[in-house]
């Protein structure tokens, strides 16, 4: 074992595994996270917190880690590069390993110009790729980005998003690569709705014996009304959000119901895909149907490994 | 080129203003080219601000001229006597431009009439773009001639990222996404392969986060 986290157990023992996303809130109010967590915890192997999400200031992921292990519910730390130089990244990096946080996802971040503070400096010292293998250096020699030793284990369990429907679509499959080679043990991929073209890219993924080498856990994104799908169709960059999605949810009478099943129809169809470990649930203020479509999926009791 | 605007016209005249007797010195390298401070925008500027002048009651009179280069001492020691019958000078050049005058003019107001934008290309009559971020270690053999540093709006050298749409960068769909271009031209050459390894980590100190820079060439010190 990397790190010995739930997360990484589940995945190594060979079981479909269940993520889910939990944003931290615009204060300082720790209930609103451990609401969250609480809510999720018998339906989730671990939570991810998002980190400035959308680049938008919030309480910081590291925090947000903390009160979620506070109520028993195992964290995945997400980090971005656009925030943090690499004295920042390391320094947080030893200081999540002393809190015993034990999964980090490892982040380029939604550029700046997106979220409240438009103005702000972006760092982007190093980006996500450069920034996995400096985890995993860390973790595997003991030693920081500049060649420099230190004493003592973070054992991370280190993961990476793809996003299979970015351009240029050839190319993403090499930069999952990258990402396997500088050190992803596991893959969050964006959320799915164009089933089709996501099964093209984890063809090409099996082809380069990429499945074998890290855990790609699917992604989703329950969506509420068709005015939220045609915004993530318009408006998110490297979005595929497919017109018959934005039709069924149009036509929908109970639109909120009729995305609950589009979501367990890809879930279905997902763990039809050779090379799918588990899925992640990006449920952006919706967390409460989480627990609903873990139970209606088939993916309940979670696994104690 | 280095290319520059010239500042909205409002702006400098609340800067001129009160500073008595004004030079108004172009330059006619950069910032001709960019057609915002060479010889004919310093006339037409000056111009303007004396009929502000004018308008405003203020009868200070308002010269204008331009040098070769405001960046070399050679060329800006040619001012020495026009400076010397004005108060102020409003310079046309590049930030370095405004900043030679300043140090060889210390007892006089020297100010600055245009915003030095990047170091690009003329792509068209009146459109400029980034090219160059003088970063200090130039890594363009790596990048098939496309430079990520001054291209990528995360400065990626492992891109592109997640935001890459239709040849687009997430920031725009005005802005091209350099790293869609980098790839289409390392696939005409047949190169894309270079992209299978991960791109270290930069050395930034040589793009000016280790302080100010300089270079000093020994062999050709006096």
């Amino acid at each position: 074992m990397k790190s010995g986290s739930n997360l990484e157990r589940i995945l190594e023992s060979g079981q479909f595994a269940v993520t889910a996303e939990c944003g931290p809130p615009k204060g300082p109010a720790p209930a609103v996270v451990k609401r969250k967590g609480d809510l999720l915890k018998f339906c989730c192997d671990a939570l991810n917190v998002t980190d400035n999400q959308t680049a938008i200031v919030r309480m910081s992921s590291m925090s947000g880690c903390v009160l979620l292990k506070e109520v028993g519910v195992e964290p995945v730390l997400q980090m971005v590069v656009r925030d943090r130089n690499r004295l920042a990244l390391q320094g947080d990096l030893i200081g999540a390993a002393a809190l015993g946080i034990r999964n980090v996802l490892c982040l380029s971040g939604d550029h700046q110009r997106f979220g409240n503070h438009p103005t702000a400096k972006g760092v982007y010292d190093i980006d996500s790729i450069q920034f996995l293998q400096m985890v995993k250096t860390m973790r595997d020699e003991h030693q920081f980005i500049n060649g420099e030793e230190f004493s003592g284990d973070t054992p991370f369990f280190i993961g990476a998003a793809a996003n299979p429907f970015a351009d240029p679509f050839q190319f993403r499959v090499t930069r999952l690569a990258k990402k396997v080679k500088a050190g992803a043990d596991f893959i969050q991929t964006q959320g799915i709705f164009d089933i089709a073209k996501f099964v093209e890219w984890m063809t090409m993924v099996r082809d380069r014996g990429l499945d074998e080498k890290t855990h790609i856990l699917a992604g989703l994104i329950p969506i509420k009304s068709v005015g939220m799908a045609r915004y993530m169709r318009n408006n998110v960059s490297g979005l595929s959000v497919p017109q018959a999605i934005v039709e069924r949810m149009g036509d929908a009478k109970d639109p909120k119901e009729e995305g609950v099943q589009i979501c367990l129809e890809t879930i279905e169809q997902l763990k039809e895909v050779e090379g799918i470990h588990g899925v992640h649930i990006m449920a952006v203020a919706w967390e409460d149907i989480v627990p609903r479509i873990v139970e209606e999926a088939g993916l309940m009791p979670r696994p104690m490994v | 080129m280095i290319t520059l605007e010239q500042k909205k016209f409002e702006d400098i005249e609340k800067m001129t203003k009160g500073c008595g007797r004004l030079l108004v010195l172009g330059c006619e390298t950069c910032a001709a080219m960019s057609l915002a401070g060479g010889k004919k925008q310093a006339e037409a500027l000056a111009a303007a601000i004396g009929m502000a002048r004018k308008m405003s009651g203020d009868k200070s009179e308002v010269l204008y001229d331009a040098v070769a280069r405001q960046c070399e001492p050679e060329f800006i020691d040619l001012t020495e006597k026009e400076v010397a019958q004005c108060d102020g000078v409003l310079s046309l050049a590049c930030g370095a431009g405004v900043q030679l005058l300043a140090e060889r003019f210390p007892d006089k107001v020297i100010l600055p009439g245009c915003n030095t934008t990047f170091l690009g290309v003329t792509e068209k009559l009146g459109v400029w773009s980034e090219r160059c971020a003088g970063c200090g270690d130039c890594i363009l053999d790596k990048t098939a001639g496309l430079c990520p540093i001054a291209r990528c709006s995360k400065q990626l050298l492992n891109g592109p990222c997640g935001g890459s749409m239709d040849g687009k960068c997430e920031i725009s769909k005005e802005v091209d996404c350099v790293w869609q271009l980098i790839i289409d031209r390392l696939t005409k050459l047949n190169r894309l392969e270079m992209l299978e390894e991960i791109f270290p980590v930069k050395d930034w100190s040589p793009a000016g986060h280790g302080g100010p820079r300089k270079m000093v060439r020994e062999d050709l010190e006096s």
